[in-house]
C-alpha cells in the first residue's frame, strides 16, 4: 500500500506514560496501521514515554486493558528501529534491563533474531529527528 | 506548499483546535493547499454537530464546517477514536445499532490510513495538540 512508491522517513515520538491518558495506546494504533504503508519507520521513547516499554506491566488494579504485549509484536510489523532516550531513563531511575526485550527477525541474515531497541542520548536523538521527513509526536 | 493538518485535542477544552483553524485559514489565504485535516484523540470532538456553545462564544464546529465548504476541505475523523468517544455518522450508527448519529457537515469518518497518507502526500504535516 505504498503511496506511488514514495518512501519517507517517519518517526513516532512517544512522550507520555502508558496509562493516565490515551495517547500511548492511540499512538500504537497509528504505528500498526502505518506499517502497511511501507515507509521507513522508527519509534522514539522520551520523557514518561519510556514507561510504555517497562517490563511486567499489570493493569489489574486500574481496570484498563494492558496493551503492552503489542510492543513485542512491532518486529512483525517491520518496525526495527526503536530508540529510547538515555536521559529520560536515568531521570526515572530506569535502565534498559527494566524494559521489555524488543526484537525483529532479519530476513537478510537467515531470519536471525536481532535487537530493535537502542538507548541513545538526547543529542543522538535530536540528530535522528532532524533526518526525518515526518515526525508524529504523541 | 501542500499542508496536512493533525488536530489532537477537543474544542473549548484546548486551544489546539482554534490554532489549527487559524493556521489553516491563514495558509489558504496565502495561497497554500491543505491536503487534509485529520482529527485524532479527543480531536474527533471537533466533528459533533450537537455542540451548543454560549451565544457570545465562537462555534468551533460550525467554523470548521463553513471553512470546509468554502474551500472544499477534507475533514476526517479517525473511526476508532470517534467510535470510542461517541462520534458516529449515519452508516456507523446503523451498523452499531445506535439510535442517533452526530457528525457535523463537511466531516467524514475514516481510518488512520488517511493520516499516514496525508503525512506522505503533504510537504509538511503540522500537528496541533500537547
Amino acid at each position: 500500500m505504498s503511496e506511488e512508491g514514495v518512501v519517507k522517513k517517519l518517526m513516532y515520538v512517544n512522550r507520555k506514560a502508558p496509562y493516565g491518558t490515551i495517547y500511548a495506546l492511540e499512538s500504537l494504533e497509528v504505528v500498526l496501521i502505518g506499517a502497511a504503508f511501507d515507509q521507513q519507520v522508527s519509534l522514539a521513547f522520551v520523557d514518561d514515554g519510556v514507561y510504555q516499554l517497562a517490563r511486567n506491566q499489570s493493569t489489574d488494579g486500574i481496570g484498563m486493558k494492558n496493551f503492552s504485549p503489542t510492543y513485542a509484536a512491532l518486529g512483525d510489523y517491520d518496525v526495527r528501529d526503536i530508540y529510547v532516550e538515555r536521559e529520560s531513563l536515568e531521570a526515572r531511575g530506569l535502565t534498559v534491563e527494566d524494559l521489555m526485550p524488543l526484537t525483529y527477525e532479519d530476513e537478510d541474515d537467515d531470519w536471525a533474531e536481532k535487537e530493535s531497541l537502542r538507548v541513545v542520548d538526547s543529542k543522538e536523538l535530536a540528530a535522528l529527528m532532524s533526518e526525518q521527513d515526518i515526525v508524529l509526536s504523541f | 506548499m501542500k499542508f496536512g493538518i493533525l488536530v489532537n485535542e477537543g474544542p473549548y477544552q484546548h486551544q489546539a483546535s482554534d490554532s489549527a483553524y487559524q493556521f489553516t485559514r491563514a495558509a489558504l489565504t496565502a495561497g497554500h493547499e491543505v491536503f487534509r485535516i485529520f482529527f485524532y484523540h479527543d480531536g474527533v470532538n471537533n466533528g459533533t454537530r450537537l455542540t451548543v456553545p454560549p451565544q457570545d462564544d465562537r462555534n468551533v464546529v460550525d467554523r470548521w464546517s463553513e471553512l470546509a465548504q468554502e474551500h472544499s476541505l477534507d475533514l476526517v475523523l479517525c473511526v476508532a477514536a470517534a467510535q470510542r468517544r461517541g462520534l458516529l455518522d449515519a452508516d456507523e450508527a446503523k451498523r452499531h445499532k445506535k439510535d442517533a448519529d452526530n457528525i457535523a457537515p463537511g466531516f467524514r469518518i475514516s481510518g488512520l490510513g488517511q493520516l499516514i497518507e496525508a503525512a506522505i502526500q503533504s510537504d509538511r504535516l503540522v500537528t496541533f495538540g500537547d
